[in-house]
């Protein structure tokens, strides 16, 4: 009986419903795509492609109104990467750094503020990207790449050499530190997006109205403060693979 | 499902958000602590602390969200149910 009143409850609220592990397959070439994921980070890839048009269309001088914006912009996410890298390496990682912070921002905010239950899919719903554990790994993995390559490319195979730094004994660690980076990145983003989302929507279903607002706000700081995280252990493990053991 | 699969399975996901809030909250409270200390010392530097301050709070609450991505996918993902 609880159960029933229960499901009645749900469906009265159905805009507060949330469902895990539902998505909406797109086949591609024999592959399974969530196709819900797709549609929001072309959205905010729009989004971010048009803000950067708009505000370097009509470049002045003395920049004011969305340059001014972007310019303030563009020198948080340069000191992200310089204060993790350091003055005189920093610049060719600050469009990777800018990026995924940008995307992983965007997106985010874009779960929490678009009220996508207003859109019904045939199957699953809209919400923020990175509550998917695929879009979280593959930016966890692109991150791994690109330390690599940052060390690869000024170090050559000197760069392998770490491993045994300070001493042979910590190899086997040190190989694993390279696993550990990119799951704990990836769960991090994906668990506090997902928990996010949770909470609100358990306090939606509890009371629909006014209580689950301090729970958004917090959620959109906490969101904020996970992009930048990621982008700033992004430039901190991209810093540890160019530094100097001289 | 197996009924004592999925009993276990509720309790599991319930104590792993659990312990693995203990840590990170005696670790948060320490740190917010000595930040408090820090600022009460130096006012002029509450900017900085407040930023690190945050940043650190934000690690150490991700230990908290492995817990809680463990019970998400105990409660959602069940590897064991067949």
């Amino acid at each position: 009986m609880y159960q029933d009143s229960f499901y009645i409850l749900n469906s009265v609220f159905s805009l507060s419903e949330i469902e895990v592990g539902a998505h909406l397959y797109w086949e591609v070439a024999g592959l399974k795509l969530h196709g819900q994921v797709f549609i929001v980070s072309w959205l905010v890839i729009t989004a971010l492609l048009g803000f950067a048009i708009v505000g370097t269309r009509d470049l002045k001088q003395a920049p004011k109104g969305i340059q001014n914006f972007m310019e303030y912009v563009y020198e948080f996410l340069q000191d992200i990467a310089k204060n993790q890298i350091g003055e005189e390496e920093y610049r060719p990682w600050v469009p990777y750094i800018a990026t995924v912070f940008l995307f992983i921002f965007a997106s985010n905010w874009a779960g929490a503020l678009i009220p996508w239950k207003l859109i019904q899919l045939p199957e699953g719903e809209l919400a923020a990207p990175t509550n998917d554990i695929n879009v979280t790994v593959a930016l966890a993995l692109l991150t791994s790449f690109t330390y690599f390559y940052a060390g690869l490319s000024k170090k050559g195979i000197g760069y392998f050499a770490k491993y045994v730094r300070p001493t042979p004994i910590l190899l086997p660690i040190n190989i694993l530190e390279d696993f550990t980076k990119p799951l704990s990145l990836s769960f991090r983003l994906f668990g506090n997006i997902l928990a996010d989302e949770l909470v609100v929507s358990v306090f939606a279903l509890l009371v629909p109205i006014l209580i689950p607002l301090p729970v958004m706000t917090l959620g959109l700081f906490a969101s904020s403060v996970q992009a930048l995280i990621f982008s700033t252990l992004s430039a901190a493990y991209i810093g540890e693979a160019l530094e100097d053991h001289h | 499902m197996n009924p004592i699969v999925s009993a276990a399975s509720v309790v599991a996901s319930g104590l792993s958000v659990g312990l693995a809030a203990i840590g990170p909250g005696i670790g948060q409270g320490t740190a917010a602590a000595q930040a408090v200390e820090g600022i009460a010392r130096q006012p002029e530097a509450e900017g900085r602390i407040r930023g690190t301050l945050l940043l650190s709070l934000a690690f150490m609450e991700s230990l908290t969200i492995y817990g809680l991505v463990v019970a998400l996918a105990l409660l959602f993902a069940n590897p064991f149910t067949a």
